[in-house]
């Protein structure tokens, strides 16, 4: 499960993440959700180990990431938006690479390596140099690599981006399978659907605060309103302030 | 009804890169003005040594009446010949990146842009990138020319004249060249053709420089008779090649000759280049830049897996990872380990004027011959640190985009120090051992100091190894896309700057000492041990603390990094 207790981030005056107290239980699937600057990818690579707190605390499967992070990071896989990786390796020896830094090895690693690649049509590109693979095949490569290591917890940041609709399918089930095994995901989006149909609960920040958080029916009584994306607009106060058309014929 | 969109000219489409400069600038003249210090006071001590040199040799060829001029003449095109191939060539990889890999290629091909701007942008950011360095080792050695020679205020402006289309026939030919390359190969593949072509033409340069015995043109007492002379200064060279016409009208100008066939020739194939080029991009710019998108798939071999998981199989799963990936990576990227065929030349090189050395000569006492093992130190020293700054220095910097698996994942920065450090320091280590023991050995020097160089240069592997990676990571260039260009920087100066002290205080600590003991032992005279132990432990306990001290600083510095 997923801690965070009192998450605050600042760069200078500017606080990107304020106060964020949320749990996430074990067996949840929960969306984060927020419009662009909210804070959510701070908060993100926050709980990725990535940025340092400025204060509070976050705690992975019982461990806290700041004062004992080799224990906090073993429970953790992390799927970043931006699907950088090392392009002078092959598919399989990235998978064992990451893998590696895990402590795991062996056949074992192997195994469900070649069944990950398999599952998302990376089979044929397996002894491929990582530099051929295009945004997608990367992405699908990283979400393996999130999963080689049998995290408690995944944390993911815009999952979808760049997947064909047949690899999204397959995320989609995997992260619901994932859960129902009794782990923990904690996914960004900006995709509502995807957020509406999948999560169990779902959190919604804007200007660093999380001004709402529960399960869809929780927010539909909250806010009034039957809609995702009318309860994400009614509650970050995002309004489209001038004519399209207008905007258009200028 | 709207005015129908004017297309976007060359400014246009440079103002952002011109933009992106100038704020890069201004960004570092505001907050690195220490930095800025430090590089205009090197960048001047180089010019005014680099002149000083250069003027010298000159006012040495004045003094011989008959073939001064000519020899003055022959150096010139010399040395443009050296620098109009390596122009050549780095204008072609410069041409490639620019026009067919750039990250703004996609937006600006999808835009109505005309293609004489997007040609003449090209080449003038093709020009400017592969050529800057050329032209700065150029002017201390105009300079000296035009001081020797007595130029004047007119000789700047002639230069211009001269080099203007000098440096544009080298950008406008390497662009047609990658034009035709790329529409034959996958951009990609051509790259690392490309750089492994440079490198071995570089290293042939070298090569044919060390054969030419360049010192012997400083000597012609040494030849039989005139004519060998001559024969010895005749150097590769061509009415057709573009250094001999720029060095016909410099020469031709600054001695009162004939300058307008040069400049004919000079400003004739420049705009003449320029001209086909752009006809040739006219017509195959599209389709090249096409097939550059087209990745170029390279599958590689599982075969020695096992084999490689043996030989590791010691060591801990994240460290025994990190270390073939660090070697699968280096062995892979050909702009890293094609840069090995440069560094052997220079090592043979190196070796090779070892053995030139003028040790059994007038003047020569076995003393001195004792000596020189620890002036060789130095230099091999020089050598490690070099290799260490070039493969070692950038290690950090070339984790850049994939930090966050790294600091997502359980992974201490002890482990990746650990892994970077002993891939440098391994190979590093035998090649010192592999230099200082063949140079010795040249030298036929006493066991003694056979035993004390060696373990001196042993000795400095570590602390050279953990300050090239320890100055990596104060200074990285994570979003750099070329390995060759980190250590470039001012941390990789920086880096070279500590190497040198430490490689001087390393030899000076060990060679003192050790010649006084072979002085001593030459006469038969006393000499406690304690001197000669007392700066050894000295020299050992400051390479120990120069590799410790140096590498947790790194990692506290990599433990408090926010990015990834």
């Amino acid at each position: 499960m997923i801690e965070l207790s009192a998450l605050t981030k600042r760069y200078g005056k500017f606080t990107a993440v304020d106060r964020l107290d949320l749990t996430v239980p074990a067996g949840e699937l929960f969306g984060f959700l927020g419009p662009n600057g909210a804070g959510k990818t701070t908060t993100m690579r926050m709980i990725a180990g990535i940025l340092r707190p400025t204060e509070g605390t976050v705690r992975i499967a019982g461990a806290d990431l700041v004062r004992d992070p080799q224990r906090a990071k073993r429970s953790l896989g992390f799927i970043p938006d931006r699907p950088f990786i090392y392009e002078k390796l092959t598919g399989m020896e990235f998978l064992r690479f990451a893998a590696g830094l895990y402590g795991a090895q062996g056949k074992a690693v192997d195994h469900r390596a070649a069944e990950f690649l398999a599952l998302f049509d990376l089979e044929p590109w397996r002894d491929e140099l990582v530099e051929s693979y295009s945004h997608g095949m990367r992405q699908k490569l990283i979400i393996a690599s999130a999963f080689v290591h049998e995290p408690a917890v995944i944390v993911v940041d815009e999952p979808m981006v760049g997947l064909d609709p047949k690899s999204s399918r397959i995320l989609k089930e995997l992260f619901r399978r994932y859960t129902d095994d009794g782990h923990t995901v904690m996914m960004s989006t900006h995709t509502l659907e995807v957020a509406e149909g999948m999560c169990d609960r779902i959190g919604i920040m804007q200007r660093g605060l999380l001004v709402a958080c529960g399960t869809m029916s929780e927010l539909r009584a909250d806010n009034d309103a039957d809609d995702l994306e009318d309860i994400f607009l009614k509650l970050t106060g995002e309004k489209i302030t001038r004519d399209v058309g207008e905007v258009l014929h200028a | 009804m709207r005015e129908p969109a004017r297309a976007a000219g060359v400014l246009h489409l440079l103002g952002p890169k011109w933009r992106v400069a100038r704020a890069r600038a201004a960004s570092a003249g505001e907050t690195h003005t220490a930095r800025a210090l430090v590089l205009s006071v090197l960048g001047t001590g180089f010019f005014l040594a680099a002149f000083g040199i250069s003027r010298r040799i000159l006012m040495y060829f004045m003094g011989a009446e008959d073939i001064g001029a000519i020899l003055a003449g022959k150096v010139l095109a010399m040395m443009l010949l050296a620098f109009s191939s390596i122009l050549l060539l780095s204008n072609v990889i410069g041409a490639l990146s620019s026009g067919f890999l750039a990250r703004d290629l996609d937006q600006i091909a999808a835009a109505p842009v005309s293609r004489p701007a997007l040609y003449g942008s090209r080449l003038i950011e093709t020009g400017v990138h592969a050529n800057w360095m050329v032209m700065l080792l150029l002017l201390p050695l105009l300079a000296a020319y035009g001081a020797v020679y007595q130029g004047g205020v007119g000789f700047v402006g002639f230069s211009l004249a001269v080099f203007v289309p000098f440096f544009v026939i080298p950008t406008a030919l390497g662009s047609l060249l990658t034009l035709l390359l790329a529409n034959v190969f996958p951009a990609r593949r051509t790259r690392d053709i490309l750089s492994v072509v440079t490198v071995l033409a570089i290293a042939a340069l070298l090569v044919m420089f060390r054969m030419a015995r360049p010192e012997q043109l400083v000597k012609p007492e040494g030849f039989e008779n005139f004519m060998d002379f001559v024969a010895a200064i005749d150097t590769p060279s061509s009415p057709w090649l573009p250094s001999e016409w720029a060095s016909d009208a410099m020469m031709g100008y600054l001695r009162g000759g004939p300058i307008m066939t040069a400049m004919m020739r000079l400003w004739g194939s420049a705009i003449g280049l320029v001209l086909a080029g752009l006809a040739a991009h006219h017509l195959l710019w599209a389709r090249g830049f096409s097939a550059a998108q087209e990745g170029a798939g390279k599958r590689t071999s599982t075969a020695v897996r096992p084999v490689i998981d043996r030989l590791f199989g010691w060591l801990p799963p994240h460290r025994r990872e990190l270390v073939l990936k660090e070697m699968k990576v280096f062995a892979r990227d050909t702009t890293q380990w094609s840069q090995l065929i440069l560094l052997f030349v220079l090592l043979v090189v190196y070796v090779a004027n070892v053995r030139y050395l003028p040790l059994t000569g007038e003047g020569m006492t076995v003393l001195l011959r004792q000596l020189v093992p620890f002036l060789n130190l130095a230099v091999a020293g020089f050598v490690l640190a070099s290799i260490a700054g070039r493969f070692v220095f950038p290690s950090v910097s070339l984790e850049g985009r994939a930090l966050w698996l790294l600091r997502s994942s359980p992974l201490a920065m002890r482990d990746l120090l650990w892994a970077k450090f002993w891939v440098g320091a391994v190979p590093l280590f035998l090649l010192a051992i592999v230099l200082v023991v063949a140079t010795n050995l040249l030298l036929d020097v006493s066991a003694f100091v056979h035993v004390v160089s060696t373990a001196a240069i042993a000795c400095l592997v570590f602390p050279l190894t953990a300050l090239a990676l320890s100055f990596g990571a104060f200074y990285p260039q994570y979003d750099s896309e070329n390995a060759a260009q980190i250590p470039t920087s001012f941390g990789g100066l920086l880096f070279m700057l500590s190497a040198i002290v430490l490689i001087a205080a390393v030899a000076y600590g060990t060679g003192r000492p050790a010649a006084r003991w072979v002085v001593a032992d030459h006469f038969g005279w006393e000499f406690d041990s304690w001197r000669l132990m007392l700066p050894f432990a000295l020299v050992v306990t400051s390479c120990v603390a120069f590799t410790v001290v140096p590498l947790r600083m790194a990692r506290r510095k990599l433990e408090g990094l926010e990015r990834g």
